[in-house]
């Protein structure tokens, strides 16, 4: 089997493994706790939030541990929006329509149940949320801002710093999920100029099971997680030491190693994009071609099932991923297919290729001897 | 190694068929088609709950063979649906398993299975295949004659066949049970029902009220003479045989003889006018690929459910065969089929007309 579904997860670097195992059964006690054994946990994890600071070029306190991703949005999206409606009334929250659905799930479940206003914003064609879009929208009752640094589905890289600025012009808080694009490009916090910064370990060769919110200094945050003092009195619940570690370790290693890891994926990727365009009649790109991960490559084909694209690929020995794919045989185009306007035949047949530390020239030479013909015999049995 | 995709449903037939075709050393891979359901009515469709597909999902981890589901919910809405609602606007009493196995079980899926570099593919049918000194393939009813499902298999051709494979229909129900109990796989299969997996457990007649009420026109119920006795409220409410909720006052009770769509009427009398002793088959599959040479003494089967009877079947043009039985049969059913067997081999069958 050749993976090639690295924005999906990664495996944990053993670099990685080797800095957790010792916080499992040997230094193994909980950081809030006044004796040695509380003492060399809670030296873990300070040591990790240190290292993590000095990434995104923030302070240690600025940086909130969680169990993932996901959680750092919502921590992040809901903390903030009741802290500001607090404080301001504001209740009109802006977000991308392409956002994952961490961002864009929250975010209706606090205009169904808490009141709360959103305000989608369109995207162009290649999934990019426009500075103009942000300025347009942008207004006195907003209370909060949030677009994605990098798309999952479709890799565009979205110009934060300049809509970020335009958030702090208007003195409105702006989020952004990262965790797509830490893996590959500088979360520097300052250069981004964001409030909140969401990060997940797994797809940087980290632990699942673990994420990371930056939460600038002075940004009004809710406690979503309640109960002991832990993370600052922001996420309660005792700390998870070695994925913490594994997180840290993980994050160092990713920041060190961007450049060979740019350098070994870029090519690859561009000779998927190239290769796909040239021989596969009736497929185009989707996101953008210069502004977008290094690693990624996403496609969509007319009249193709995607999700038995995926099928086929994976009895080939090829595991890829799709805007559509469902384990349920219930295919329907994702909302960023919709959002970048690509017609439902188009819409169903989208691809997701992306690459990673392990991948050779070999892998990829092999998946793009086999996928044209995959693509044509899923085209024949679309129906 | 040879491949070979298991039509999987999450049931304890198609999961200890997975089972033994892996412990025979092929290469297995796991499929389960997503078929159409009513729009609300996607949890009680008999063979894709969501419940069935974690289900065979578990079952197909557990066997450590790789599982995919297919979207054949569009394909089985054209053909298999399409056919039901047809068959009962013509009168008729239709039964779309055998278009579902022909057209979505050993086309659609087969076509995926094969594109997926399968040799073969398997289903949990409680049948036998087998192999003629001549090369060609011959279907045979199960060992366990109480679960037989050869009837439904009548439309497979030759070439459909050579990649077919039955691996259950050797054995009893029990030891099928006792062999998913040996894997460790679920045995609290479902039960065994009859009803068309996408009326979601209801009576036919609902389904068609909601899907196709402009087939179901009042007309009258009519005696062989034409004498009318009364009034129905659409020929597709009504099964041949049935006695009960005609409506009808009468000494006598009365049954359903008929159906004529042509004047939507509902022909009914008493219980001796039930009987037949000959009725005729149209698009007629002889399974060999070769028409019979004259009549022949068969075992007939004229639903699902009915007891074979002795007859002779005599092929005629156009695709059909004439069958007369020894004994007049109840309930003959334009719209289901009719399935001739000789000892245990199944040697086709057709729709009655």
């Amino acid at each position: 089997m050749i993976y090639l579904d690295y924005s999906a997860t990664t495996p944990v670097d053993p670099r990685v493994v080797d800095a957790m195992t010792p916080y499992f059964s040997d230094s193994f006690g909980n950081p809030s706790s006044v004796h040695r054994y509380g003492q060399v946990a809670e030296a873990a994890i300070d040591s990790a939030r240190e290292t993590v600071a000095s990434i995104l070029h923030c302070r240690p306190d600025e940086i909130i541990f969680t169990s993932c991703g996901s959680e750092s949005d919502n921590l992040a999206l809901r903390g903030a929006a009741y802290a500001v409606r607090a404080k301001t009334g504001a209740k009109w929250i802006l977000a991308a329509r392409v956002e994952h659905p961490a961002v864009t799930r929250t975010l209706l479940h606090l205009e169904k149940y808490d009141g709360f206003l959103i305000k989608w914003l369109d995207v162009d064609e290649y999934g990019m949320v426009t500075p103009e879009a942000v300025s347009r929208a942008i207004g006195d009752g907003t209370a909060l801002v949030s677009v994605m640094y990098a798309n999952n589905e479709i890799g565009t890289i979205n110009p934060i710093e300049e809509i970020a600025g335009i958030c702090r012009a208007k003195d409105v808080l702006f989020h952004t999920d990262a965790v797509q694009a830490a893996a590959y490009l500088p979360v520097d916090v300052q250069a981004l100029g964001v409030d909140l910064l969401s990060l997940g370990a797994h797809k940087f060769y980290g632990p699942k099971g673990v994420g990371a919110l930056y939460v600038r200094k002075g940004t009004p945050l809710v406690a979503q997680l309640t109960g002991g003092g832990q993370e600052f009195s922001l996420r309660a619940g005792t700390q998870n030491v070695p994925y913490i570690v594994g997180f840290a370790e993980a994050l160092r290693l990713t920041n060190k190693e961007r450049e060979q890891r740019v350098t070994h994926v870029k090519p690859l990727r561009d000779q998927i994009i190239e290769t796909v365009l040239e021989t596969i009649p009736d497929s185009r790109l989707t996101g953008h071609l210069e502004a977008r991960l290094p690693q990624h490559a996403s496609f969509a084909f007319k009249d193709v099932d995607g999700n038995l694209l995926l099928t086929l690929l994976d009895a080939a020995g090829f595991a890829c991923s799709s805007g559509s794919a469902c384990k349920t045989g219930n295919p329907e185009p994702s909302e960023v297919m919709n959002a970048i306007g690509l017609a439902r035949e188009w819409g169903l047949g989208s691809l997701r290729v992306t690459l990673g530390i392990h991948t050779t020239t070999m892998d990829v030479d092999s998946f793009l001897n086999v996928l044209p013909g995959l693509v044509e015999k899923a085209r024949k049995l679309t129906v | 190694m040879s491949k070979v995709v298991v039509a999987m449903s999450g049931g304890v037939d198609s999961s200890v068929a997975a089972a033994l075709l892996k412990e025979q050393g092929y290469d297995v891979v796991g499929m389960m088609l997503r078929l159409w359901s009513e729009p609300g009515r996607e949890d009680s469709n008999r063979c894709c709950t969501p419940d069935s597909l974690a289900l065979a999902r578990r079952v197909a981890a557990k066997l450590d063979i790789p599982f995919y589901v297919i979207d054949a919910k569009n394909v089985f809405r054209e053909t298999v649906v399409q056919y039901f609602l047809d068959g009962y606007a013509r009168g008729e009493t239709p039964n779309p398993c055998l278009v579902c196995n022909r057209q979505i079980r050993w086309t659609f899926l087969l076509d995926h299975a094969l594109a997926l570099g399968a040799d073969y593919m398997a289903t949990g049918h409680y049948v036998r295949k087998m192999k003629d000194e001549g090369g060609r393939m011959k279907l045979l009813r199960a060992v366990d004659r109480s679960k037989d499902q050869s009837y439904v298999l009548y439309v497979l051709d030759q070439e459909k066949l050579a990649r077919a494979l039955f691996p259950i229909g050797d054995y009893p129900k029990t030891e099928i049970r006792a062999c998913a109990e040996k894997y460790g796989l679920p045995t609290a299969a479902r039960k065994d029902s009859q009803d068309l997996c996408f009326l979601a457990g209801e009576d036919y007649r609902n389904f068609l009220q909601r899907n196709a009420a402009e087939i179901l026109k009042p007309g009258d119920i009519v005696r062989r003479d034409g004498r009318s006795v009364g009034k129905h409220n659409g020929l597709a409410n009504y099964t041949i045989g049935q006695r009960k909720g005609l409506g009808v006052a009468s000494p006598v009770p009365l049954y359903v003889l008929g159906k004529n769509p042509v004047t939507n009427a509902l022909i009914v009398g008493t219980r001796e006018e039930l009987g037949s002793r000959d009725l005729t088959v149209r698009e007629v599959n002889w399974l060999s690929g070769e028409v019979p040479l004259g009549s022949f003494r068969a075992e007939v089967k004229i639903r699902y459910t009915a007891q074979e009877a002795e007859a002779l079947v005599t092929p005629v043009d156009g695709n059909q065969a004439q069958v007369r039985f020894e004994a007049p049969q109840r309930d003959i059913t334009a719209g289901q089929a009719a399935v001739f067997f000789r000892d245990d081999v199944l040697i086709g069958g057709g729709i009655i007309v």
